[in-house]
C-alpha cells in the first residue's frame, strides 16, 4: 500500500517539509535533516531545531522511471541528494529541470511543491523540491 | 564468550513465481526438509524464528511465528516472526543464534520466507520502499531503486568506474546461478546485455537488479546439548563461529559515507572478532547483490577490496570462482534471487552447503570458513555471519 496520507501525519512534518527546519547539534556544530531527537553523528543531546540554507549542490541523482504507486504520472522523477551551503544533506525531488540537464555539482535551490494527491481522500501533500539556481543577471 | 552453535540441517526451495505454493507452503517445503537432514520432529524444536517483510503489506498476513510454526507442526513451542526490511532473514538467524548461545533453547529452526510475485510490479515496488525512510523519502514517492543508484552514481564518479566494469558483476552472477537448481535465473547474460537494458533509476538498469521471486531457506541450529538430540548425526559440523548486527540511520542524508555501506564493516569486524579471524581467512562469501552497487560496496565493507576498488578488481576477474574467497557462487541476490526476508536465510544455508561440500552448483573445494552478509533497507539493518566447518 503506498504511503497513506493523514492530516495529522502531514501536518506534524510541516516545519520540516515547508520551510526546510532541520536539526542543529549543539556540541559538534554539524547541522542535519531531517531532524532527530539525538545528534546522529556525535550523540549529542542538546540539538535545536533551526532553518537550514535553502541553496546547495546536487551531490548525486537517480533519474526513476519505476516509482511507488500514485506517482507515476509524474515519472521519470529525478531525485537527489543536495549537499547544503550549511553543511547539512537532504533527499529531495527535482523540479523544472529537464532530467538530461541534471549534473552533480549542480546548484540548487529549495522551493514548495505539490507532492501527491491522495485519490481516495482529497488530500494534497506538498514538500520540498529543488530547483536549479539560475545565476543573477548583471544590472539588476 | 557464547557457547557453541551448530547448524546441523538447512533446506531450500527454488526461488521462482510458484504461482501454486502459499507462503504456508514454501515455509513448510523448506522447514521440513532441515528437520529431515537431522532427524528432528518438529515437536523437538525448542523455537521457530520466522524471517518475513512482506506479508503483512502485500499478504494481509501477520502472527506469522504462530501461523507458520504451527503450519509444521510445532505447536505450544515459542515461535515468533522477526523484520528488519530485505535484512529479516539475516536478523532471524542472528536472532536464533542468540535463543541457542544464551542457553534458552537448545534447537531453534530458522525459516525465512517471502511470497512476493501475487501482485504486479508497481504494487511490489511501493510495499518494497518501506524499507526507505516513510516521511522523507518513501513520502516523495522514491523506489528502492532510486536510493541505490543514488550510491551507484556517486561511486562510479568518484572513483572513476565506468559502465563496462560495473556490468561485470552481474555477468559473474549469472554465470555463477547457472549451475544452482535453487536459482530463479540460469543463463548468462554479457556486459553488453547489462549495459543495453532498460533503466529503472538510471543510472542503475534492468540487469543491475535482483529480480522479485517467491521462496523460503531454513537452518536447523542446535547446541552441544542439542546435538545429543538429532536422530541423524551430521556428516560434517559446521558452526557459526561470528556474529555481528549493525544499523546505520535509516534515511540516506544522515549517513557519514554515502559510497560505503559503513555499518557493515561494524558488522563484519564484530563477527571477525568473535570468530578470531581475518577477512583473508575467508573461503566463500555469500554477500548481498540487491543491486550491483550494493554488491560491489559489499566487499570493500568486508575488507576484501580497498574502497573504490572493487568494482575493477571483478572486471579483472577476481571473486571468481577458483578466487579466495568466491564471492556469491549461488549467484547472489542477482540471479540466485531475492525473496526479501528469506535471502539472509538463503546465504546462511548456502555457506553451510559450502563448507559440507554439497553444495549442488559452482562449489568452493575445501572450504573452511564462509560469511554470510544480509542489508535491510539501502545499508540501515546488516547482519554479518561467520561459519567455520569444525569436523
Amino acid at each position: 500500500m503506498a504511503y497513506r496520507l493523514s492530516p495529522a501525519r502531514l501536518w506534524r512534518e510541516k516545519d520540516s517539509r515547508y520551510r526546510l527546519v532541520g536539526g542543529m547539534c549543539r556540541r559538534c556544530g554539524r547541522r542535519f535533516y531531517p531532524p532527530r531527537p539525538v545528534c546522529p553523528y556525535c550523540g549529542s543531546k542538546s540539538v535545536e531545531r533551526v532553518e537550514l540554507a535553502r541553496q546547495g549542490v546536487v551531490e548525486t541523482f537517480a533519474i526513476t522511471y519505476t516509482v511507488q504507486e500514485g506517482f507515476r504520472d509524474q515519472a521519470p522523477i529525478v531525485y537527489a541528494i543536495v549537499k547544503l551551503d550549511d553543511g547539512a544533506r537532504v533527499f529531495a525531488p527535482l523540479t523544472d529541470v529537464e532530467p538530461e540537464k541534471v549534473h552533480t555539482g549542480m546548484r540548487v535551490e529549495a522551493v514548495v511543491r505539490r507532492v501527491r494527491v491522495d485519490d481516495d481522500h482529497g488530500l494534497i501533500a506538498y514538500g520540498i523540491k529543488f530547483r536549479p539556481l539560475r545565476p543573477a543577471k548583471s544590472g539588476q | 564468550m557464547p557457547g557453541p552453535v551448530y547448524i546441523v540441517g538447512v533446506g531450500l526451495t527454488k526461488v521462482s513465481r510458484h504461482f501454486d505454493k502459499s507462503l504456508i507452503d514454501l515455509f513448510a517445503e523448506a522447514s521440513l526438509k532441515a528437520l529431515e537432514e537431522a532427524g528432528v520432529e518438529p515437536r523437538d524444536l525448542d523455537a521457530v524464528v520466522v524471517g518475513n517483510m512482506l506479508a503483512n503489506s502485500l499478504g494481509s498476513q501477520d502472527s506469522l511465528g504462530a501461523l507458520l510454526a504451527t503450519s509444521i507442526g510445532a505447536r505450544y513451542k515459542a515461535a515468533f516472526h522477526v523484520k528488519a526490511a530485505c535484512g529479516s532473514g539475516g536478523v532471524a538467524v542472528y536472532t536464533g543464534y542468540s535463543l541457542v548461545a544464551s542457553g534458552l533453547a537448545d534447537l531453534v529452526l530458522v525459516g525465512g520466507v517471502e511470497k512476493m510475485t501475487d501482485y504486479p510490479t508497481p504494487v511490489i515496488t511501493t510495499a518494497l520502499a518501506q524499507a526507505g525512510e516513510a516521511e522523507y523519502e518513501v513520502f516523495y514517492g522514491a523506489s528502492f531503486a532510486a536510493l541505490n543508484a543514488l550510491m551507484m552514481r556517486l561511486y562510479m564518479e568518484k572513483y572513476g568506474v565506468s559502465r563496462d566494469e560495473m556490468s561485470e558483476w552481474p555477468v559473474m552472477m549469472h554465470a555463477n546461478a547457472e549451475k544452482n537448481p535453487y536459482a530463479q535465473i540460469r543463463r548468462r547474460i554479457s556486459r553488453e546485455d547489462v549495459a543495453k537494458s532498460r533503466v529503472v533509476a538510471d543510472p542503475i538498469r534492468l540487469l543491475d537488479s535482483s529480480p522479485i521471486g517467491d521462496g523460503a531457506a531454513a537452518v536447523l541450529l542446535a547446541s552441544e546439548n542439542g546435538l545429543k538430540k538429532l536422530g541423524k548425526k551430521p556428516d560434517v559440523l559446521v558452526e557459526i563461529a561470528g556474529v555481528g548486527l549493525a544499523v546505520d540511520t535509516v534515511e540516506l542524508s544522515n549517513r557519514e559515507e554515502l559510497d560505503a555501506i559503513p555499518a557493515l564493516r561494524y558488522a563484519a569486524l564484530q563477527a571477525y572478532n568473535m570468530a578470531g579471524i581475518e577477512p583473508k581467512k575467508l573461503d566463500v562469501v555469500e554477500v548481498h547483490d540487491a543491486f550491483t552497487i550494493t554488491g560491489i560496496l559489499s566487499l570493500e565493507a568486508l575488507g576484501l577490496a580497498e574502497k573504490g576498488k572493487a568494482a575493477k578488481l571483478v572486471a579483472e576477474g577476481r571473486f571468481h570462482p577458483g578466487d579466495k574467497p568466491v564471492a556469491n557462487p549461488s549467484g547472489g541476490l542477482k540471479a540466485r534471487g531475492h525473496p526479501v526476508g528469506a535471502t539472509g536465510v538463503y546465504q546462511v544455508a548456502e555457506i553451510t552447503m559450502q563448507l559440507r561440500g554439497d553444495f549442488p552448483g559452482v562449489k568452493v573445494e575445501g572450504a573452511e570458513y564462509g560469511l554470510a552478509s544480509n542489508i535491510g533497507g539501502d545499508g540501515s539493518t546488516i547482519t554479518a555471519i561467520v561459519l567455520r566447518r569444525v569436523r
